[in-house]
């Protein structure tokens, strides 16, 4: 106590004061919505929560919650790895796609503008609901197999997959690569912010690097490497924890709608709770390791 | 060399340029244009993967049932109508819910972004005990998915009691406050919106970048704390309260998960979007008496129609505030 006194004085003091004025509401927010729901969620996830007709009341119970979950539910499980394992490989391909997106739209040419409308317009049509009801409409498959089926499957793509597929090389990881070229309309549609947060980043390097490295007979390509992707790998970090959170939020995501189907339609709250804690904290342990991870690689300028 | 001289030496012809430059002007300039051509198709292509399923539901939406299951039609209704637009209206009550979804989106945007930018200045600014922490808080906030708390917060408004106060006074009942839009308000009051922690960060990060030497000098004459927040940041801070305005605006317009849990009995058009194909059924059942299935053909059509129809006026806004939008992101310089 004595120590804070001697730190915050006359109008240092003041100002502290009118800081926390400032960050009242949300720590009055945070106190009233996050934490006592947070530990509330935990704490029932322990427990058998009985709805009576005034209260409720949290029996306690231990873990048999979460074994419920991973043992008597016949889906969670499937679900969960399902979700992570599309979560890593979408994120990965969305990290790629707006790099390199932000890259072209970096680039003079005639009609930029409207380019650039039409990439940032997925940041309306990708959110909410509206994703959801996009990625099941079963309209648009119909139309696609009667579009292929009329030109008798003569595709590009279809060729290379079946050229590739044949010579039985690394089939799994052609599998992963050609379900993501497949669904390329959900990772465009998903990749608008992070164009904006590249293209930020790209617009902050000082171009006389790069004439410096072109007068020293540095090609693109080198450059690429040497000075763009450097300089913005800071971004890199931001654009991945932001990708892979808004992925784990989305409305389409088959654990949340779970989640859902459990607490409202069952009215297991328990097993619901259980279930979410379980799918955060894998989610966080995700993060933060792969924060770590790429942290490493990250070049600060500064 | 005279003037003249020069000029014409500029006006010389390009195969002369290159043979003096020994063929690396024409390299050169073939490069470029392979270049700009590759470019062209790529982004011609991409444009074309995000507008596509537009244009797809525009001309679905016009088209009349046997149209759809008419295997020559493709893009071009045969039966132009738009009894689609009616029914799916109908179906959604559009006009009750466009109204509603307005007024909650602008007044929660308004109210989210007034809170955020108090709270994000004070972050950018001021400096007292604790402050990691308290940031250490947001980005936990921006972190925790709000499935998470999901179940226990719908609990704490089934019966909500603040302090024991209200059981007080309403005969020992608690007050059930689902489905009554007044939860949603206070949460957004106190930061805990729809992505309220990125709202928060976007500003702070925005503040930041914003010299101090004109606060300084409105302290140095005598201007309070609140009187230089609202004379002198706020002016300055016009592109990012429009961009975060436009965002919770658009977020919440669309947000199923908000919608569900608070304002369930409200009409709201993300809820009508995703009701509308369960909607439809009641309504064929309604008329016809019997149970009857719909085809999938045709409840995507209604389905691709009611789409339509909610991002219409995203679309019309985003079309004015396009430069605010994407400007904007730009302007907070987001970096860890």
């Amino acid at each position: 106590m004595k120590r804070f006194k001697s730190k915050y004085t006359g109008l240092q003091r003041r100002k502290a004061k009118a800081g926390y004025l400032f960050i009242l509401p949300f720590i009055i927010g945070f106190l009233a919505f996050m934490v006592k729901p947070f530990f509330q969620s935990l704490y029932m996830s322990f427990c058998n929560v009985e709805l009576t007709a005034g209260s409720f009341t949290p029996i306690w119970q231990g873990l048999t919650n979460y074994i419920y979950c991973f043992r008597v539910d016949p889906e969670f499980n499937r679900l969960l790895v399902e979700e992570i394992s599309r979560m890593m490989v979408y994120s990965v391909a969305i990290l790629i796609f707006s790099f390199f997106v932000a890259l072209i739209l970096n680039q003079e040419f005639k009609g930029r503008a409207l380019v650039r409308a039409i990439f940032f317009l997925p940041v309306i049509l990708s959110s909410g609901v509206i994703i959801g009801l996009d990625s099941n409409n079963q309209l648009m498959a119909n139309l696609a197999n009667t579009i292929e089926s009329s030109t008798q499957g003569i595709s590009i793509t279809d060729g290379l997959e079946t050229i590739l597929r044949t010579a039985g090389v690394g089939t799994r990881a052609f599998e992963t690569v050609f379900d993501l070229i497949d669904n390329i309309y959900d990772v465009a549609v998903a990749s608008g912010i992070q164009i904006i947060i590249f293209l930020t980043g790209l617009q902050t390097i000082p171009s006389a690097m790069y004439e410096a490295a072109e007068i020293e007979g540095c090609t693109k390509w080198e450059s690429l490497w040497k000075i763009t992707f450097p300089m913005i790998s800071s971004l890199l970090l931001v654009n991945w924890i932001y990708t892979v959170i808004d992925f784990s939020m989305r409305s389409d995501n088959q654990v949340i709608e779970k989640i859902q189907t459990v607490m409202i339609d069952q009215l297991n709250y328990g097993a619901a709770s259980a279930m979410s804690w379980v799918y955060f904290v894998l989610i966080l342990a995700f993060v933060g390791v792969t924060s770590l991870i790429i942290n490493k690689g990250v070049y600060y300028y500064d | 060399m005279t003037d003249r001289e020069k000029k014409a030496g500029v006006r010389k012809s390009f195969l002369e340029r290159n043979r003096e430059s020994g063929g690396y002007l024409l390299k050169r300039r073939s490069r470029d244009i392979v270049v700009s051509i590759c470019r062209a198709i790529l982004l011609f292509g991409m444009c074309f993967l995000i507008l596509q399923p537009i244009f797809n539901k525009i001309s679905v939406s016009f088209m009349t049932e046997e149209d759809l299951y008419n295997p020559v039609v493709i893009a071009i209704p045969e039966h132009f109508t738009t009894e689609n637009y009616k029914l799916a209206a109908e179906l959604m009550s559009y006009s009750k819910a466009l109204v509603n979804s307005t007024i909650i989106s602008l007044t929660i945007a308004a109210l989210q972004v007034s809170v955020c930018l108090l709270v994000g200045y004070g972050f950018a600014r001021f400096r007292f005990p604790f402050k990691k922490f308290w940031f250490a808080c947001i980005i936990l906030v921006i972190l925790i998915p709000p499935q998470t708390i999901a179940s226990s917060l719908h609990l704490h408004f089934r019966f909500f009691d603040f302090l024991g106060l209200v059981r007080l006074f309403n005969h020992g009942e608690t007050l059930n406050l689902r489905g009554v839009v007044l939860p949603y308000y206070l949460m957004s009051a106190g930061c805990m919106g729809l992505k309220n922690g990125l709202y928060i960060y976007m500003i702070r990060q925005f503040f930041r970048n914003i010299p101090e030497d004109m606060e300084e000098a409105a302290y140095v004459d005598g201007c309070g704390m609140m009187k230089t927040f609202t004379r002198i940041m706020l002016p300055q801070a016009k592109p990012v309260i429009t961009s975060c305005f436009l965002f919770a605006f658009v977020w919440q317009w669309t947000d199923g998960f908000y919608s569900k849990m608070f304002l369930g009995n409200t009409k709201l058009v993300s809820t009508g979007i995703a009701r509308i194909v369960d909607s439809l059924q009641a309504y064929i059942q309604r008329i016809t008496g019997t149970l009857t299935t719909i085809s999938v053909a045709y409840s995507n059509c209604i389905l691709a129609t009611g789409t339509l129809m909610i991002i219409m006026p995203l679309i019309i806004l985003y079309l004015f505030a396009q430069k605010q939008f994407v400007e904007s992101i730009s302007a907070t310089g987001i970096k860890m």
